[in-house]
């Protein structure tokens, strides 16, 4: 069944439009001179909360050693599967001395992490970190999968200051 | 009858006195004697074994069930009771004429203490469990904590105990002993003699079991590091096993090594193909490609043990030149690729039109039964002459047979193989020689080890050829159908001694080839247009209700371990 509804009658003020204009430009004026609130992205960039999780990235220690020993604990944590290891195999790495291993292959496939932490909290030595990037940019989805060299490369050093494998 | 019997044979024990022990205050009846690890004569029950048959677990490191007892790493201390005796050595009774218990005031290790009437074990009280405490903290005061790097973490007893019995913290501020770290052991074997805690299961085990006494502890104290002895290589065939029974990560393969934490590891239950003896074995295997075998327990085969040939025997499994299609020889002589459905039918069409006494059958004593079966049946159809090819070996007094062929057992059941196996391949040879022999169908074999080389078979009218990677034979092929191997199918072996044995499925088979059996069910169906049997357990029953040998024993039947026959 159909309905008609009836339309309110305009009145005579407001069928002239030009009062509603002048109100209009009010508001947009007062704007003008208020303080500057839009941020110019990607020119200007966020500062970033304290404890901010971005990206999952690898570290080396003050020696430039790379602190991961490839003990797949982080791998197995994941929720989404987003990382995947290759272990370096039996073939011993002499310039690793007692660590004996580090990852043949490290990858971390940015289009799966869901930046959960998991990672960073289950690793053992410390070797992997949410660090502050969160814009991860790739035009394919095999530039998302982040190598070893990547993530070390984007990683860093890590300060630490119990250095665990210093004297072995 | 006679196969509950056979079935019954090999696990029913003579009936021997038992006596009631208390083990955390539940009443259990435990034979007074148990039988020897090493040569099976009747000693007393120790309390680890009571302990066990009343459910209740005893933290263990040196102490193995098939091994001589040690007692050294005094990990399954525990407070027990004993009866009170007077002065005259009569039990005391109480009120009510029951014999009194008292505890006793010191502990004794469970792995080593023969077990008295009337005994009470308290594997909980509160000195029990301050002693477990004790004795972890003593044993990792000078382990390295380095489980990220160990490739034992996962399956670590001292982990486990660790988190069990163990604290959250370590007290010891003073610099750990270093020891030797990636000792070369042997030529599969790789030592980290820091992880070691002394438990010298390694030692009793090679001594005891391998008959190779090869290793030992040198120094003293502290010190303590275990060696091989100087310029002789722990090398001998049963090293690896050393791996599996070191509760630590002191022994590591050199083939396993950081190759997968073993908790990616999916396990699959098989049987090892190297030798007729059919070890059983887990194997470990992530996303299809396999990682290692380990022994499975199999008292009535194997104990807990498998040689070291046998255990690194898989990695043919992932060769890149497995073949994985199907090859039809088109009209100007060469293998092209083609499909299941039209070889099948091709195959099918010959075989329907093949004239009596024309026809030999090969089948490799490598296959299952189900498929030596199936070939059998086939074979049968056609008036095939059968046969299979044997293969000998070294063996040894441990495990190691004779027979490299882990089937062969099957093959004389299923009637592919006569007792004498081999010995009508002469007789096929003269045949397609003679011209006598038109068809010659090969299930996994080469056949140029045995004189028919690819002049001879290129005499033939059609020589159909299945198997798993190219060789002589398979390069002649007029139809090449791939095959699986084992460990990407379900089935069964007979082993050497009679015992019916089913492998599982630990991966799937590469590009498009397919277990043996389930294209000969339809090859079979394609030929008379049967419909038969579909799953592998169907096929089994069917089996073992036509084969006397197997004499009705069911799938269900084969549980873990196997059923014997009489062979
Ligand atoms: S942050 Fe979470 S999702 Fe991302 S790699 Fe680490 S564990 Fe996986
Ligand atoms: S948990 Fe840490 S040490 Fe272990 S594999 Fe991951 S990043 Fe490497
Ligand atoms: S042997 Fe066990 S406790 Fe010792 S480092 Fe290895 S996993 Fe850790
Ligand atoms: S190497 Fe392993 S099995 Fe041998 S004594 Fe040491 S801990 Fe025990
Ligand atoms: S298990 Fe009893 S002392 Fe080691």
């Amino acid at each position: 069944m159909s309905m008609i509804v009836k339309r309110k009658e305009l009145s005579f003020w407001e069928r002239l439009y030009i009062p509603a204009l002048i109100s209009g430009f009010k508001v947009t004026l007062s704007h003008f001179f208020r303080p500057n609130v839009t941020m110019q992205y990607p020119e200007e960039k966020w500062v970033l909360p304290e404890g901010y999780r971005g990206a999952p990235l690898l570290v080396k220690d003050q020696e430039e050693r790379t602190k991961c020993v490839s003990c797949q604990l982080c791998e197995f944590v994941c929720p989404p599967k987003a990382i995947r290891i290759t272990p370096p195999g039996p073939e011993a790495n002499p310039e690793c001395g007692n660590i004996e291993k580090e990852p043949e292959e490290f990858e971390i496939d940015m289009l799966r992490c869901i930046f959960c932490g998991y990672c960073q909290e289950v690793c053992p030595e410390e070797a992997i970190f949410l660090q502050q990037d969160y814009s991860l940019i790739g035009t394919q989805r095999d530039q998302m999968v982040w190598d070893k060299e990547k993530l070390l490369e984007e990683g860093g050093i890590h300060q630490d200051d119990i250095m665990k494998w210093k004297n072995k | 009858m006679a196969k509950a019997e056979t079935k019954k044979n090999l696990e029913s024990e003579p009936v021997v006195d038992t006596l009631t022990v208390t083990v955390d205050g539940k009443a259990v009846e435990v034979p007074k004697t148990m039988p020897d690890p090493m040569d099976g004569r009747p000693i007393p029950t120790t309390m680890i074994q009571a302990c066990k048959l009343a459910g209740a677990e005893v933290p263990h490191f040196c102490y193995h069930p098939k091994l001589p007892v040690a007692g050294n790493c005094r990990m399954c201390l525990v407070e027990f009771g004993t009866l009170a005796m007077d002065k005259n050595r009569k039990p005391i009774v109480d009120a009510e004429g029951q014999p009194v218990v008292r505890k006793m005031p010191r502990p004794a290790i469970a792995c080593a203490t023969p077990v008295s009437p009337n005994m009470e074990i308290y594997t909980q009280s509160e000195g029990t469990v301050e002693m477990r405490r004790a004795v972890m903290e003593f044993l990792l005061i000078n382990h390295p904590l380095d489980c990220p790097i160990c490739d034992q973490a996962g399956e670590c007893r001292l982990q486990e105990y660790s988190v069990d019995h163990g604290q959250g913290a370590s007290r010891f501020v003073e610099q750990k002993v270093h020891k030797p770290k990636q000792v070369d052991l042997g030529p599969r074997i790789m030592l980290d003699d820091e992880r070691c805690i002394l438990c010298s299961r390694c030692i009793r085990f090679t001594r005891d079991i391998a008959g190779d006494d090869a290793l030992g502890f040198v120094d003293r104290g502290s010190h303590s590091t275990l060696a091989h002895y100087p310029n002789r290589p722990f090398d001998n065939n049963y090293t690896l096993n050393t791996v599996d029974i070191c509760p630590v990560g002191a022994l590591t393969s050199k083939d396993f090594r950081f190759q997968m934490r073993v908790w990616f590891l999916k396990e699959s239950s098989s049987i090892c193909s190297g030798c007729a003896t059919g070890c059983n074995i887990t194997v470990g295997s992530r996303e299809n490609r396999i990682y290692r075998f380990t022994p499975r327990e199999n008292d009535a085969v194997n104990s807990s043990w498998m040689c070291d040939a046998g255990r690194l025997d898989y990695k043919w499994v992932g060769r890149e030149d497995r073949l994985k299609n199907v090859q039809v020889r088109n009209n100007d002589g060469v293998l092209v690729p083609s499909d299941w459905s039209r070889a099948l039918g091709e195959i099918a069409d010959i075989l329907r039109e093949v004239p009596e006494d024309s026809v030999a059958l090969i089948a490799s004593a490598r296959l299952s039964n189900e498929e030596l079966y199936l070939l059998n049946l086939l074979a049968g159809k056609l008036g095939a002459v059968t046969d299979s090819i044997p293969r000998k070996g070294d063996k040894d007094a441990l495990l190691v047979h004779a027979d490299k062929n882990p089937n062969m057992n099957g093959a004389i059941a299923t009637g592919i193989s006569t007792k004498r196996p081999g010995s009508k391949l002469k007789l096929i040879a003269k045949g397609i020689k003679s011209g006598a022999l038109k068809t010659l169908i090969v299930f996994g074999e080469n056949l140029s080890a045995c004189e028919m080389d690819d002049e001879l078979l290129s005499t033939l009218e059609h020589l159909i050829v299945c198997d798993i990677l190219p060789n002589e034979t398979t390069a002649s092929a007029d139809y090449l159908l791939p095959g699986c191997s084992h460990l990407e199918k379900r089935g069964t072996f007979i082993n050497a001694k009679g015992r019916v044995q089913k492998f599982m499925r630990a991966a799937e088979q590469p590009g498009d080839s397919r277990p043996e059996w389930e294209f000969l069910l339809e090859l079979l169906k394609r030929i008379d247009g049967t419909n038969g049997v579909a799953s592998i357990e169907g096929l089994f029953n069917q089996m073992a209700a036509d084969v006397p040998a197997l004499d009705g024993v069911s799938w269900g039947d084969l549980g873990e371990t196997g059923v014997s026959i009489e062979i």
